[in-house]
């Protein structure tokens, strides 16, 4: 299995990231910088957490542009696995690649814990480790993770199982509609959500839940144990 | 038109007529404005040290595992297999009560530079934070605006916080305080230094471009707060925790290289502070082009560039032939990189500006010539012991318990650390609401982390040798409850004007306490920060001297945690019975009484104590484990049940009950073990001479103190956690 990395100024779960593919995969992903306008040929593509390019102006919206999400893009066209996680969800949705905006916490305060998800759709490429309707622990650690789109949006997503995960047992933190925490694009290759698996796949991190999704989009054989 | 320097200028820049007289001998002439800025600069308070030096000087700061003290940008600890550990703790007090999200968050910033300037990657902050009154109109904005402000650096710069203290107390009304610990990993053939080293070098400038934030941030912070502090708010710096972390990327990326020779923060004082020290450590002379600062704003005058505290700037002299590799690093980051003067051989300070000359200082004697003073202090005369016997007996002890449970300084600290990433890195093992952060070392199979900060204020006030001891002591104890060993400590040290001889004998005596505590616990200082004047219209803060400490964890599979007892085990009292409720929090809430000795610190128990315990730890046998500390057994007691949902049934043995349950008396710990194993630590405890006392069982969903108190846990768990969310959204006053 190889994975690339995004790297943008900015984004600081990149080496949780990497460390955790690394882990899993048993191989360290490549790394793809921002002013890069091609990908090496992957497996899957990653686009970690963080704060890329300080979120000024808005989450997402400055790295949406750098020349290296074109290339992601294209990529995803192709119909390679792109995952994108907290920082990396919220630049899929500014790049257009996933409906929808990640709009502050209803808070309006930064938060870090753990929550329950409720795995919405197991038939995606990156769930098939998970059963429907199973619960699993995930901690979430952002500020604007308050998924939203309009209704017609919202009646499509949820219409076509594009809804993967959502914050499970009262314990959406954010205000997200519909408790929706994760959303796949209709060709099923682009999923983004706002929980952090990557800092949840070994005991030591005090649970293993957030592997399903990499053993998932990687597929049994090229797994190494952990 | 610049300003004619006059000794009335001087002192309008916080130099004292004395200080001038001595410049004017220094200098042979009337300084320039240039020149007066930066003797302003490296002769405040702040920067210099001048009040508190001389007793700075009696703290123990070596030991076998200290690989560098005091006086570096961090302090260095040995922790075996070429690794170490950067950290210091740093105050950002007065800027965060005139701005609390950017006093916050650029006090957060700054403690981060310190680290990885040695070449450290931070891998753990801490933040103390002291508030006024719950009730006090200021109060709530001030927690609000600096809890924010910490998470909004620490989240984005990437760093897990992994502990802290939150109080109220309304000596902080006018005066909150931020004291901001972070620590890193380095190698240790791999650690950098401020020293620069060789002639004719480039001097070269890195990171954010310089503005006018800040200007005369050192001065302002050396100072009391009158009733202007408004107008104060243009000297407080502006944050871009976006550009630390570029910042941190390019530095680490650029050490690697060898381009490095000496490296050195812009904190306080900013290009003044951080040149003249390259120089005078390396005995080398500097000179600065000012026309060569990457700046931000437009007709800066040098007096403006010498002293902006603009943030996320680096000063360094660069190996000459790795210019381009070094220069291609920070603009891949796009940060600035400028060659801004060279290293000399005259021991001169020049500065240079629109061509001509506007400063010439001999470099050491701007540090080495720096005031300093013995101040006259007092004795304070210590708080009188209060005799439990004399405290009545609280009717209810549920209520009791509850109360304070749910009070402003017992209650869970949640929503406050809900607001900091307290995972990114995934090495965290502890996170907040444990006695120790613990957090594993990257690449090392077994090895982790503990970190605490402490100090027990109200104790520094009614007796301030005691209160230093106890500081560290606690600190020693929460590192050791995790199973870890101390190394080392980081003091910040948080007092009123020292002016003043009564506040001048309460920083003597808790400097004496601490130094004898650092002594015996064998926990050296190595690095620190002293923040004086912490007045407002003459009242001072409470005593506040913070211990920021450090331990090794050698096999992080024998940790111990407060929240993982089983049903079954049993329940242990490792030390004395509790006797002591002066300056206790059960008297200041329950009898609304702030008098009375703290409890007292016996050094070579608490060695002992806490010795034994993490023995049983790092054997294996105990899983959980609590230190004692405010509100002491019941409150322990009550925290292990709620963390992990199971109650206990315990008898704490004969004797007034309210000083038993809530006597704060120190070198304490909780411990729980499988009942088959309990024997056998009583036996051990004995052979020992370790007091012991078995408290009872866990199980059930009750605490219950034999028939004097039953509480579920559900119940307990409302109350502790109740306190913070209601306050903040103005449920509750107090």
């Amino acid at each position: 299995m190889n994975t690339a990395v995004v790297i943008l100024p900015g984004l600081n779960r990149d080496r949780d990231m990497i460390a955790a593919l690394t882990k899993i995969s048993g191989r360290a992903p490549a790394t793809v910088w921002q002013t890069e306008t091609s990908i090496p040929p992957v497996d899957l593509i990653v686009i970690p957490g963080g704060f890329s390019y300080g979120d000024y102006l808005r989450c997402g919206a400055i790295a949406a542009r750098a020349p290296v999400m074109r290339a992601v893009a294209e990529a995803a066209g192709r119909g390679v696995p792109v995952l994108g996680v907290c920082n990396g969800f919220q630049i899929l949705c500014e790049t257009g690649l996933l409906p929808g905006v990640l709009m502050r916490n209803t808070s309006l305060r930064f938060v870090c814990r753990e929550v329950k998800l409720k795995v919405a759709n197991a038939e995606t490429r990156f769930t098939t480790a998970y059963g429907n309707g199973q619960i699993i622990r995930c901690p979430v650690a952002h500020h604007d993770g308050n998924y939203f789109a309009d209704e017609d949006i919202l009646a499509r997503v949820e219409g076509n199982g594009q809804v993967v995960f959502r914050y499970a047992e009262g314990t959406n933190p954010n205000g997200a509609v519909h408790d929706i925490a994760g959303i796949i694009n209709e060709a099923g290759n682009v999923l983004g959500l706002m929980p952090h698996p990557e800092n949840l796949i070994e005991p030591e991190h005090g649970g293993t839940d957030g592997r399903g999704i990499f053993e998932s989009v990687m597929g049994g054989s090229a797994l190494k144990a952990a | 038109m610049e300003p004619h320097v006059t000794p009335a200028l001087a002192e309008s820049l916080g130099l004292k007529p004395a200080e001038y007289e001595h410049i004017l001998r220094l200098v042979g002439r009337t300084p320039t404005l240039t020149e007066l800025g930066i003797f302003s600069a490296m002769w405040n308070e702040h920067c210099s040290y001048k009040s508190s030096k001389k007793w700075l000087r009696t703290l123990p700061t070596s030991g076998p595992r200290v690989i560098q003290g005091p006086g570096e940008n961090a302090g260095v600890v040995d922790i075996d297999d070429g690794d170490c550990v950067v950290f210091k703790m740093e105050s950002h007090n007065h800027p965060s009560y005139i701005e609390p999200y950017q006093g916050a968050a650029t006090g957060v910033g700054g403690i981060l530079r310190d680290v990885f300037t040695m070449g450290a990657r931070p891998i753990a902050a801490m933040n103390a934070l002291r508030f006024g009154a719950p009730d006090h109109p200021k109060t709530r904005h001030l927690v609000s605006g600096i809890v924010a402000g910490v998470g909004g650096y620490g989240n984005s710069f990437g760093v897990p916080t992994v502990g802290g203290e939150v109080n109220f107390h309304a000596r902080y009304n006018g005066n909150c305080l931020v004291n901001a610990f972070a620590a890193g990993l380095a190698k240790t053939d791999a650690i950098f230094y401020s020293e620069a080293k060789g002639v004719g070098l480039p001097v070269v400038y890195l990171g954010a471009k310089t503005g006018r934030d800040g200007v005369g941030g050192a001065t302002m912070a050396s100072a009391e707060f009158d009733a202007d502090i408004e107008e104060k708010r243009p000297t407080v710096q502006v944050g871009d925790p976006f550009t630390e972390k570029c910042l941190l990327e390019a530095c680490l990326e650029l050490m690697a290289t060898g381009a490095v020779v000496a490296i050195q923060d812009m904190g306080a004082a900013g290009l003044t502070c951080s040149a003249v020290e390259m120089g005078a450590k390396g005995d080398l002379g500097i000179e600065l082009d000012l026309d060569k600062v990457p700046v931000r704003e437009t007709h800066m005058s040098a007096f403006e560039m010498m002293l902006s505290e603009s943030q996320e700037r680096m000063l360094m002299v660069l190996v000459p032939e790795k210019r381009e590799q070094a220069e291609a690093i920070f603009r891949k980051w796009g940060l600035d990189f400028a060659i801004v003067g060279r290293t000399t051989d005259d021991l001169r300070f020049r500065v240079l500006w629109e061509g001509r000359e506007v400063a010439d200082l001999p470099i050491k004697e701007l540090g080495d010539e720096a005031p300093e003073y013995d101040r006259p202090w007092i004795e304070p005369a210590p708080a009188a012991v209060i005799h439990a016997a004399d405290i009545a007996e609280p009717a209810d002890y549920a209520a009791t318990l509850l109360k304070l449970l749910g009070s402003s300084d017992l209650s869970s600290r949640r929503w406050v650390f809900e607001q900091y990433d307290t995972l990114i890195q995934g090495n965290g093992l502890q996170t907040p609401g444990g006695d120790a952060g613990v957090v594993r070392v990257d690449g090392h199979p077994t090895k982790a982390l503990a970190f605490s900060c402490d100090v027990t204020p109200r104790y520094c006030e009614a007796d301030p040798y005691q209160g230093g001891m106890q500081a560290v002591a606690e600190c020693w104890r929460n590192l050791t409850a995790v199973g870890a060993e101390p190394l080392a400590a980081t003091d910040n040290l948080n007092f009123g004007n020292p002016e003043k001889p009564e506040i001048m004998g309460q920083f003597v005596k808790a400097i004496q306490g601490i130094g004898a505590a650092c002594e015996a616990l064998d926990f050296p200082i190595v690095s620190g920060n002293v923040s004086l004047y912490n007045e407002t219209q003459g009242a001072a803060i409470l005593p506040t001297p913070t211990i920021g400490g450090v331990g090794l964890i050698r096999d992080r599979s024998k940790l111990a945690r407060i929240g993982t007892m089983k049903e079954g085990d049993v329940l242990f009292l490792v030390g004395r019975d509790g006797s002591h409720l002066g300056a206790s929090v059960f008297l200041r809430e329950m009898e609304g009484r702030e008098d009375g000795a703290p409890p007292p610190v016996d050094l070579a128990e608490e060695r002992r104590h806490g010795e034994f315990v993490r023995a049983l730890i790092r054997g294996g046998r105990v899983q959980t484990c609590h230190d004692l500390s405010d509100g002491g057994l019941a409150i322990a007691l009550a925290e292990m049940c709620i963390e992990s949902g199971r109650g206990a049934a315990i008898d704490p043995g004969d004797g007034s009950l309210h000083a038993l349950l809530f006597g704060e008396d120190q070198a304490r710990y909780v411990v729980a073990l499988p009942a088959a194993e309990a024997d056998q630590l009583e036996a051990e405890a004995a052979e020992a001479g370790i007091p012991l006392r078995r408290l009872g069982k866990v199980g059930g969903d009750e605490l219950v103190v034999r028939d004097r108190l039953a509480l579920s846990v559900v119940t307990m768990r409302a109350a502790f956690e109740s306190w913070f969310p209601a306050y903040m959204s103005g449920e509750t006053v107090a």
